[in-house]
């Protein structure tokens, strides 16, 4: 009897784990839509976070909206711009590249090539440097 | 020459440095611009607060200059900028519209009663769905809407009395003209 019991509990953990899987998987296409479509999109209230990874109450309602969208026939590019026309740009976590954006897409490398041209300044007035020097090869020739 | 321009570099350096810290001091990253400024608002028609049966339509408010401010009972930054609602309730100085944001009836209800009513009507959006057409992230939350059904203005938090000074009151005047 006992053995029965202590049987039966070993169950208890895996109850548990079923009680925790959420509603989702009604289809399942779907879910791997949504899924794939809320990690491009940002949650608008913790803001570094996506529509995926936020449990925010407004990121809930977002999914739910995207769920229904997608339930519409909509494409995943016509379901960004319902979202963006409401949002804007922020809500997309690789805003496109226009006018405004043109200093973020173009910043990295603006900021690379001022390092190149600061290394090469700084090259050239080291090699300027190094030939006011006597040499000491030839000191070592002469001697 | 060559000398001043090294120390005049650095200094030239820290100035750039320190007036774009300066102004990211002053810049809100939660603040994000609505798209929606300059566009229709979208139309929606929800329940109204304490009338069962009757429905508030965005349609009624063509031809008039109003104040859409989204706000719930569960907001704590609602409260702050209740006293001033109320304010401009009590002076007529705009037509003041609520939008009940993912709330209860009853908590509503109870606010409005324990602290006054600023509005001229409630409309009830309890699932947030007319919200998320709006843009609305945050509440509360005011929209500034012309006699075209244009948004024209968003508030994002409290309307504090230096918006309504400022930006607010002044863009009232030249809508309503």
């Amino acid at each position: 009897m006992k053995r029965w019991f202590s049987a039966l509990l070993l169950i208890v953990p895996l109850m548990a784990v079923a009680g925790e899987a959420q509603p989702l998987a009604d289809d399942p296409a779907m879910e791997a839509r949504l899924k794939a479509l809320s990690q491009e999109l940002r949650c608008l209230v913790c803001q570094n976070q996506t529509l995926a990874d936020s449990s925010a109450p407004l990121a809930e309602d977002l999914r739910r909206e995207i769920r229904e969208l997608i339930a519409k026939g909509m494409t995943d590019k016509e379901i960004t711009d319902y979202l963006v026309v409401r949002y804007g740009d922020f809500v997309r976590y690789r805003p496109p590249l226009k006018t405004q954006t043109a200093l973020l897409w173009g910043g990295p490398f603006l900021l690379l090539a001022m390092g190149l041209v600061a290394l090469a300044l700084v090259l050239r007035n080291r090699n300027r440097l190094m030939k006011d020097l006597p040499d000491e090869d030839d000191e070592e020739d002469a001697a | 020459m060559k000398g001043v321009f090294k120390y005049l570099l650095p200094l030239a350096v820290f100035l750039v440095l320190a007036g774009f810290l300066a102004k990211g001091l002053k810049l809100d990253p939660h603040e994000v611009p609505s798209p929606l400024i300059g566009k229709p608002a979208p139309a929606f028609s929800l329940p109204k607060l304490g009338d069962q049966a009757g429905k508030f339509s965005s349609d009624e408010m063509k031809g008039r200059v109003w104040l859409l401010n989204v706000w719930a009972s569960w907001c704590a930054a609602c409260r702050e900028e209740h006293p001033l609602l109320m304010e401009l309730a009590r002076s007529g100085q705009a037509e003041l519209y609520g939008m009940d944001y993912k709330d209860t009836d009853a908590d509503a209800s109870a606010v409005l009663k324990q602290m006054g009513n600023p509005y001229r009507a409630v409309a009830v959006d309890a699932d947030g769905r007319v919200g998320i057409d709006y843009g609305v992230y945050g509440v509360p939350e005011t929209y500034v809407i012309d006699k075209a059904g244009i948004i024209r203005f968003k508030q994002i938090g409290p309307i504090t009395p230096e918006v309504w000074n400022e930006k607010i009151q002044p863009l009232l005047q030249g809508l309503q003209r």
